[in-house]
């Protein structure tokens, strides 16, 4: 089977953001990236899918901060190649980013894109709907675990309350991952350091008018939202103590 | 016509979705703002469903083989029908595991801008400003999506269900469903399997989340959940990792709670937990990130280690138990 996977580099949501002098984005300066969670789980499931049928594993994504190191790692854990867009800047909208990876993608044999679920950085939809629109594959989100078939995989989706609908797809597909059959695997520094010095990463320019910002809207504003109220703040467990005796449950 | 708004209906087991009658409440003051009517697309639900969606003035019905159940590919080909045939200016969508499936596609193949994590949408001089909840509910980001057709999936539970439970009488039109490829096949439905708990059903819930760090730490809470004849109940990461059964996630794919007591320890407040557990009777958050959006929900915060809270938590409510 070959299996694509794109992966994105995103704000790590543990630490503070900040938005900048413009009051319209993040404040590039005190951003700390961490691979997106859930494009670790679509390369897991990706790497379970290449054990379980000997296929071949790319994964992809855009050039930027750490990109190459994310990629190197990918790799460290079993994905056989590894392509990199650059050139493209930052790119206005997923649906121009959509066509640059479909771009990308041109003339390659492929059965699976996998994609994370989703980004929390970006408010236009998800990516992999609109590659799979743009190559007229069929498409399921939210999916949980593959099996691979003839000319098919069979999948679960989630849906609320712990209920999961089982589908049959068509190969080629675009899926986007909410989690994998196991919890990622795990890459040792010593491995990835000597994947470094022996692998090579694939560029591909991604060539004039790619980033145009087709379908992309202006932020207006970005500001922490509005906690109404927020909560009362305790300064110690005492304090926590009264609360719980004051609302019955101590 | 040009200023109309139409609701996608979400139904699971024939019964609708809150999101669906969130999204009629919004979508009749939208369409009130642009001078349209508001309808809804009900592709599969049979007319039982249809008499349900009294707050629309037109619902646009679509059944046919390959539609009585979700199916990513082909429901997403009948709602492109649907928005053909009534061309509004806004589709409104729940960013639901069904919606995350429908609302890209319809998006880019009805040449529609689209505005996804939605938890408001503003009409200013014929422009729509829409509110998306980014960074996993750490900033609201406003975009301007213009004056021209788009389609807003919006965060279950951003706005009140009972807005949309009307009594109504909107016309009903049935639309010959379209052809579909056919390249998704739906297979069965799998309910989960009970566990040993039901956390929808205790009183205290001590929610653990991924600032506990490892399976083994879980037992603090477990302890700190016993004192108080409560239980443990987590965050998908935990679940995903394999630390807690299924049976113990709160949230957009796991459960809806409802205590008395919520304890949330080490839980950032993502909009895909709080959609699970924001109607708490009293939620308590311990975080160590004083911009952690979980206080914005909290009645009770506290900046602190909740290894440190729960051990002097414990200690406390054992000895008054004695
Ligand atoms: C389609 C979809 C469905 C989803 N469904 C669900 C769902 O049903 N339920 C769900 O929970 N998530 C769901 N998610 C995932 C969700 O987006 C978040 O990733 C998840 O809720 C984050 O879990 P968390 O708060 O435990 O982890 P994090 O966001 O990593 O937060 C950990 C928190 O712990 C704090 N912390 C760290 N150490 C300590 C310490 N020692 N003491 C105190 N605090 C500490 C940190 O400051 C941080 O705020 C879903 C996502 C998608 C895309
Ligand atoms: N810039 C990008 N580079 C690589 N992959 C991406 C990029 N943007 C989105 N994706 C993929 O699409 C998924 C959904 O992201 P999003 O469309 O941002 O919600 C991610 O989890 C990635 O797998």
């Amino acid at each position: 089977m070959k299996l694509i996977v794109l992966m994105k580099r995103v704000p790590d949501l543990v630490e503070d953001l900040e938005v900048d002098g413009s009051g319209r984005a993040l404040d590039a300066e005190t951003l700390k990236l961490t691979t997106n969670e859930f494009d670790e789980h679509a390369l897991e499931e990706a790497l379970l899918l290449k054990e379980a049928t000997g296929g071949e594993l790319t994964v992809v994504a855009l050039d930027g901060e750490e990109v190459d190191k994310m990629l190197f790692t990918a790799m460290a854990k079993g994905a056989d190649r590894a392509l990199k867009i650059t050139g493209a800047g930052a790119v206005g909208s997923n649906l121009a980013l959509a066509r640059l990876f479909v771009r990308a993608l041109e003339g390659r044999e492929l059965d699976l894109v996998l994609t994370g679920v989703q980004a929390a950085d970006d408010r236009d939809g998800q990516l992999g709907p609109l590659v799979a629109a743009l190559l007229d594959l069929p498409c399921v989100e939210v999916v949980t675990g593959v099996s691979p078939g003839e000319g098919s995989v069979t999948l679960h989706k989630e849906y609320s309350g712990g209920v999961v609908a089982e589908f049959e797809v068509d190969l080629p597909a675009v899926l986007g991952i909410q989690a994998a059959r196991q919890a990622p695997r795990y890459a040792p520094v010593s491995k990835v350091r000597q994947v470094q010095e022996s692998a090579t990463l694939e560029t591909i320019e991604s060539g004039e008018g790619g980033a145009a910002a087709e379908g992309g809207f202006e932020i207006v504003q970005m500001t922490p939202p509005e906690t109404g109220e927020g909560a009362q703040m305790l300064e110690g467990v005492d304090e926590l103590v009264a609360v719980l005796e004051s609302k019955g449950v101590l | 016509m040009a200023g109309d708004v139409l609701v996608v209906a979400e139904h699971l087991g024939g019964k609708l979705a809150d999101v669906t009658f969130e999204l009629l409440g919004r979508g009749r003051e939208l369409a009130d703002g642009l001078g349209g009517e508001l309808a809804a697309a009900l592709v599969g639900g049979g007319e039982g469903l249809a008499a349900e969606l009294g707050a629309a003035d037109l619902v646009v019905t679509v059944d046919g083989e390959g539609l009585g159940e979700f199916n990513p590919e082909s429901h997403a080909r009948a709602l492109e029908a649907v928005v053909e045939s009534v061309g509004p200016r806004a589709v409104l969508v729940g960013y639901t595991a069904m919606g995350m499936d429908l609302a890209s596609t319809l998006a880019v193949r009805t040449g529609r801008a689209h505005a996804a994590f939605c938890v408001g949408v503003e009409l200013e001089g014929g422009r729509l400003r829409a509110v998306s909840q980014l960074y996993g509910g750490k900033m609201n980001v406003t975009t301007d999506l213009g004056d021209g057709p788009c389609v807003l999936s919006f965060l279950a539970g951003s706005a009140p269900a009972e807005a949309g439970r009307k009594e109504g009488a909107p016309r009903v039109e049935p639309l010959a469903p379209p052809p579909a490829p056919g390249r998704v096949r739906f297979k069965r439905l799998i309910e989960p399997e009970a566990g040993d708990v039901d956390i929808t059903t205790q009183e205290v819930l001590v929610a653990v989340g991924r600032g506990i760090g490892g399976k083994d730490d879980i037992e603090v809470a477990e302890e700190l959940a016993e004192a108080l004849g409560g239980a443990v109940a987590a965050s998908r990461p935990l679940i995903d990792a394999g630390w807690l059964p299924k049976t113990r996630q709160v949230g957009k794919s796991g459960l809806k709670v409802k205590p008395k007591l919520y304890l949330a320890l080490g839980i950032s407040g993502a909009p895909e937990h709080v959609e699970g557990m924001k109607s708490s009777a009293t939620i308590v958050a311990i975080n160590t990130d004083k911009h952690a959006p979980i206080f914005g929900f909290a009645h009770y915060g506290m900046v602190a280690d909740l290894f440190d809270v729960c051990e002097e938590l414990t200690e406390i409510v054992q000895d008054r138990k004695g």
